[in-house]
């Protein structure tokens, strides 16, 4: 019995002994298995270039893509505003789902509330959903707005926001001047990142122009505030963070729109704040006034940036800036705009991660990389290690779509680093697998699901993207800014020293190489 | 410390009633109504819990509740290790519960093994609009042409299949005669069926029944000779292993385990099943179905188990063998006393620790009741319990066999209740989902997933009861929940005092 109380075994090492290895080899005849030869057979032939190429010949079928659908950015946007609830219109398994999946990244609390819609609503519409469903969010978690999107259920059916809550304040389920901005969010159509853009849109443009014709339209006096959008992010919390942190060492007045670095992140000291920091809707309503709204996703924000445009805003936007270059053109740009100097401070925090890469960069200038992730957040990182001398080798965004691959072809081709790079939009992970047998790399930059990847191809994984399930609080880390780009510089280090640890370590074989100094 | 072991019953019982009128206060009437009919304090000697179940969630109240595709593909199918199961849909469903249920199995992923794939066939606008019946055609061709080894296919629909009209169950009939009688089981789980997970598992059930058993010819040779020991794990998804620390305490009883439904189970092992002896139930909600076609049809018995605590699993032990001659029953006694040692020490070390400690549970359809043994055997006491997707038949087995009097039952629990539940009786330990774990964290209440075993696991079994013991200890017993509160913050608990 390999089971005691004094040193408990769970699963990570119980079924190693033998007891667990007989009885999983004896379970073998029942499950018909395929010849161990053939499982070979297939297994190396999907490392072929053959395999690859009727991979990437898939019209219809999609293996483990790296995008999630649109309501899950429009939860993610709206916590971002003070007490908000996130109200999603159409079955509740998907609210569920959106739940379980911010918390698992996060390690916090996620709320938010379905309308619950079931067969009958599917035959009658979920009218009766939206009335009672406000009504009770209203009265049960006293929220100050109560933002509304759908899942695919209520926009298959053809449910109209619109009319749903102007019908349901008729009713009284909320009163006739609480704030329920809405956004049509068909996950059928681009992916969590469209959410966002479409949730923070619907947002604006409720405060902006006159609550869905219920009070005046905003009359815009321009200010000299500035608008920062995060996008979606699973490094929020420390980013948005490190983002307001410059804009006041700037002494920059400004707004930062959906602001959900405080409700993924609240402290465990005996309360639980279902609701915390976030755009005051004061802010949101008077963000109309700024100067100009820049946005640190251009992928996450094409339509509410747009709509900025049209209300007489400069509007800038950033492909998820990491890096020097990246994060010079953004402190630039904010120092062009306020017609602010940029502090000493900054220039030496610039200072210290040019000193950084010039101490490490012999590391890695040179290693060739494979990149997937949202597409901003490739071309952030690609950029990145353009800068540090490495070779990006294979960038692939499910997500990124014909204008995104142009974009990144262009930063490539600007690079002596970038010219042996391919570029994959609305590829999935089956696809970088082939990618990785066919034309390895030396490290791989993706989410935890890079983990398979890693397994099956040992490419050395770095984990930076959405989500990161398997390692803990890294979100609470800033990755843009100079700061920022220390961090990403020293998690790329660490891998990189692990692997040649990793390759040195073999006693009597390789005592050689196992350096103390690196 | 807990409030609850500080008074007598009929004080604690009118304790809950009042704190349920409390809670039921914030609603608009129509809901309160509604709720009312599922929140109830267990009075001792009744059938059942006392509260309506399996009914809609009522909008807007922020349910706990998922749908029934959570059901079939993330329960009953995704676990079939060697079939290749489709999200067929848009990208969502499938991306948010892709690797995540922690089903293990034994095999090489992606060559033989499919569980912790994510395939979809990723729908867009034009799907929606023209039907997905052509896609979903080409893509059985991708899986055969680049999963060569896979088994079988299912295709698991998400809500638009069913609002579009879609006819799966003609694409799949087809192409399984396209490919030489290849399983391929079209699952019509989509999400806004029914009322939670529950419908998910009929309905998965069904389409067991309709093309799985529909399918296999009687007198289909069997793979291997049949025993009089042949039994059938039903119901247990080898979370963390759980089926395996299970079926090794069956064979060590001198049974012999045909098949696993579903954890780390095969196509095979699902068409095999009809030659056990026996089928042994131990997750009865979402598999009752199946066991029952199975008795009228092909009449196997079927018992129901409970692996979760030493007690428990010395009483389901002799329960199996009941079914079986004396050398099964002189087996299971066998494994009994092999593995009272382990026992012992487990409780000796663990039970002082957790000795009177309370908690409340919620979780899906059949922990609710089954792990009340299991904390009990480490002196725990279970206050207040309720079940995601349990039906009046799981409330019966509660009342019956597990909950004391006057413990608090709350149905398909909201966020706003069970919040307000655990703040006024302040457990020592809730037990419940990831979407809960961290609101109760946040208030100091230690906290164990337990549909997951918050990554840690098995549970069930003997070897299971040692970890499930140490993971309770090291959760309420952490140091850091003394250290919640900053020592300059007077006060303890300001919350508490207040609402007293
Ligand atoms: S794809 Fe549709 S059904 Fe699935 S989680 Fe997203 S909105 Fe819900
Ligand atoms: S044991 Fe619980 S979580 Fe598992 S399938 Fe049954 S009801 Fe669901």
């Amino acid at each position: 019995m390999p089971q005691s109380a004094e040193h408990v075994l769970d699963h990570v090492e119980l079924f190693r002994g033998p007891e667990y290895q007989q009885m999983l080899a004896k379970k073998k005849i029942f499950e018909n298995p395929r010849d161990p030869a053939e499982v070979e057979r297939i297994k190396e032939w999907t490392k072929t270039a053959e395999y690859r190429e009727k991979n990437f010949a898939r019209e219809a079928l999609a293996v483990n893509p790296a995008k999630a659908c649109q309501p899950l950015g429009a939860v993610f946007a709206s916590v971002g505003f003070e007490r908000t609830l996130p109200f999603v219109h159409g079955s509740q398994g998907c609210v569920a789902y959106y739940r379980s999946h911010l918390s698992r990244h996060f390690k916090e609390p996620s709320s938010c509330v379905s309308s619950s819609m079931t067969e009958d609503a599917a035959v009658f519409g979920g009218l009766n959903n939206m009335t009672d469903g406000l009504a009770n969010s209203y009265k049960m978690y006293k929220p100050k707005m109560i933002a509304v999107s759908t899942t695919c259920m209520a926009e298959v059916i053809g449910d109209d926001l619109n009319a749903f809550i102007k019908t349901s304040k008729e009713k009284g389920s909320v009163p006739a001047d609480f704030d329920v901005p809405f956004a049509h969010t068909p996950a059928f159509v681009g992916s969590h990142v469209t959410g966002y853009d479409n949730a923070l849109k619907g947002i604006l443009e409720h405060f902006w122009d006159g609550k869905a014709g219920t009070a005046p339209k905003l009359e815009r006096k321009p200010n000299g505030a500035i608008n920062i959008i995060g996008g979606f992010d699973g490094y929020t919390v420390g980013n948005l963070r490190e983002i307001k942190r410059i804009l006041e060492l700037m002494g920059i007045q400004h707004t930062v729109l959906a602001d959900n670095s405080e409700v993924f992140d609240t402290p465990t000291d005996g309360e639980f704040r279902m609701y915390d920091g976030g755009t005051t809707l004061k802010d949101a309503a008077n963000a109309i006034h700024a100067k100009a709204t820049i946005s640190m996703q251009q992928w996450c924000t094409e339509k509410t940036l747009s709509f900025a445009a049209e209300h007489g805003q400069d509007v800038l936007s950033f492909n998820y800036p990491v890096g020097l270059s990246a994060t010079d053109d953004f402190i630039v740009a904010l120092s062009r705009i306020s017609g602010k100097e940029i502090p000493e401070q900054l220039a030496r925090e610039r200072g210290r991660l040019v000193d950084a890469i010039a101490d490490s960069s012999a590391h890695v200038h040179g290693k060739k990389f494979a990149i997937y992730g949202d597409p901003d957040l490739c071309y952030g990182l690609a950029a990145f290690l353009l800068e540090l001398g490495a070779e990006p080798t294979h960038v692939l965004s499910t997500n990124g779509n014909k204008a995104w691959q142009e974009k990144m072809q262009a930063l490539l081709a600007s690079s002596p680093f970038g010219q042996g790079c391919q570029v994959y939009p609305g590829r999935d992970l089956w696809h970088m697998r082939s990618l990785l047998f066919t034309e390895p790399v030396d490290f791989l930059i993706g989410n935890t699901y890079g983990k398979y990847l890693e397994r099956d191809t040992a490419t050395p994984l770095i984990r930076i993207g959405f989500p990161i399930f398997d390692r803990h609080h890294h979100h609470r880390s800033p990755i843009w800014g100079y700061q920022g780009g220390l961090n990403v510089l020293v998690k790329i280090l660490d891998k990189i020293f692990d692997e040649i640890d990793n390759k040195t370590n073999i006693l009597g074989k390789t005592d050689y190489s196992f350096d103390i100094i690196r | 410390m807990s409030l609850a072991t500080t008074n007598s019953v009929a004080e604690i019982r009118a304790r809950n009633k009042e704190l349920i009128e409390e809670v039921l206060k914030v609603y608009p009437e129509k809901t309160a109504k509604r709720r009312a009919k599922h929140l109830n304090v267990h009075q001792a000697g009744k059938s059942d819990c006392g509260v309506k179940s399996n009914i809609k969630s009522i909008p807007g109240v922020m349910t706990i509740r998922g749908c029934a595709y959570a059901g079939s593909k993330g329960v009953v199918w995704g676990p079939i290790k060697d079939m290749v199961h489709i999200s067929h849909g848009p990208v969502g469903c499938g991306q948010y519960s892709w690797g995540s249920r922690r089903n293990y199995y034994v095999g090489t992923t992606g060559i033989d093994s499919f569980v912790t794939l994510q395939f979809t066939s990723d729908f867009q606008e034009k799907d929606i609009v023209f039907g997905g019946d052509k896609k979903l055609d080409k893509i059985l061709d991708e899986i055969q042409e680049l999963f060569p080894l896979n088994n079988g296919i299912t295709i698991q629909s998400e809500c638009p299949v069913g609002l579009i009209g879609d006819d799966i169950e003609a694409v799949s009939r087809a192409k399984s005669k396209e490919y030489g009688g290849k399983t391929i089981v079209p699952v019509r789980c989509e999400g806004f069926r029914g009322v939670s997970q529950s419908l998910g598992h009929h309905i998965a059930n069904d389409a067991v029944r309709d093309w799985i058993f529909g399918h296999i010819e009687a007198e289909g040779k069997p793979k291997f000779e049949p025993t009089p020991y042949d039994v059938a794990i039903i119901g247990d998804y080898n979370i963390g292993g759980d089926a395996w620390s299970s079926r090794i305490l069956l064979e060590e009883m001198g049974l012999r385990v045909i098949a696993q439904w579903s954890g780390d189970g095969s196509l095979a092992e699902l068409e095999a099943t009809p030659k056990a002896k026996l089928n042994i139930l131990h997750c009865y909600r979402s598999m009752n179905y199946i066991s029952r076609h199975m008795e009228e049809k092909f009449g196997i018995p079927w018992c129901e188990y409970n692996f979760f605590g030493p007690s428990k699993i010395a009483d389901s032990l002799r329960r199996i063998a009941g079914y079986f001659d004396d050398e099964i029953k002189e087996g299971a006694e066998r494994v009994i006393e092999k593995y009272q040692p382990l026992v012992d020490a487990v409780i000796a070390k663990y039970r002082p620790r957790l000795e009177g400690k309370t908690v409340m549970l919620y979780v899906g359809g059949l922990r609710p009741r089954h792990v009340i043994g299991a904390y009990e055997d480490l002196g725990m006491d279970v206050i207040g319990t309720g079940y995601e997707f349990g039906h009046n038949d799981d409330y019966q087995r509660t009342a019956q066999h597990y909950v004391k009097d006057s413990t608090l039952i709350y149905d398909d629990v909201n966020g706003y209740e069970f919040e307000r539940f655990v703040e006024k009786l302040q457990p020592d330990l809730v037990g419940s989902g990831i979407k809960e774990k961290y609101v109760f964290q946040k208030m100091s209440v230690p906290f164990r997933q337990m549909h997951s075993w918050d990554y840690s696991g098995p549970y069930h079994g003997y070897d299971g009861f040692a970890i499930f013991a140490r993971d309770m200890d090291m959760a309420v017993n952490s140091p850091i929940w003394k250290r919640t509160k900053a020592p300059w913050k007077e006060a303890p608990s300001a919350k508490l005092q207040a609402a007293e």
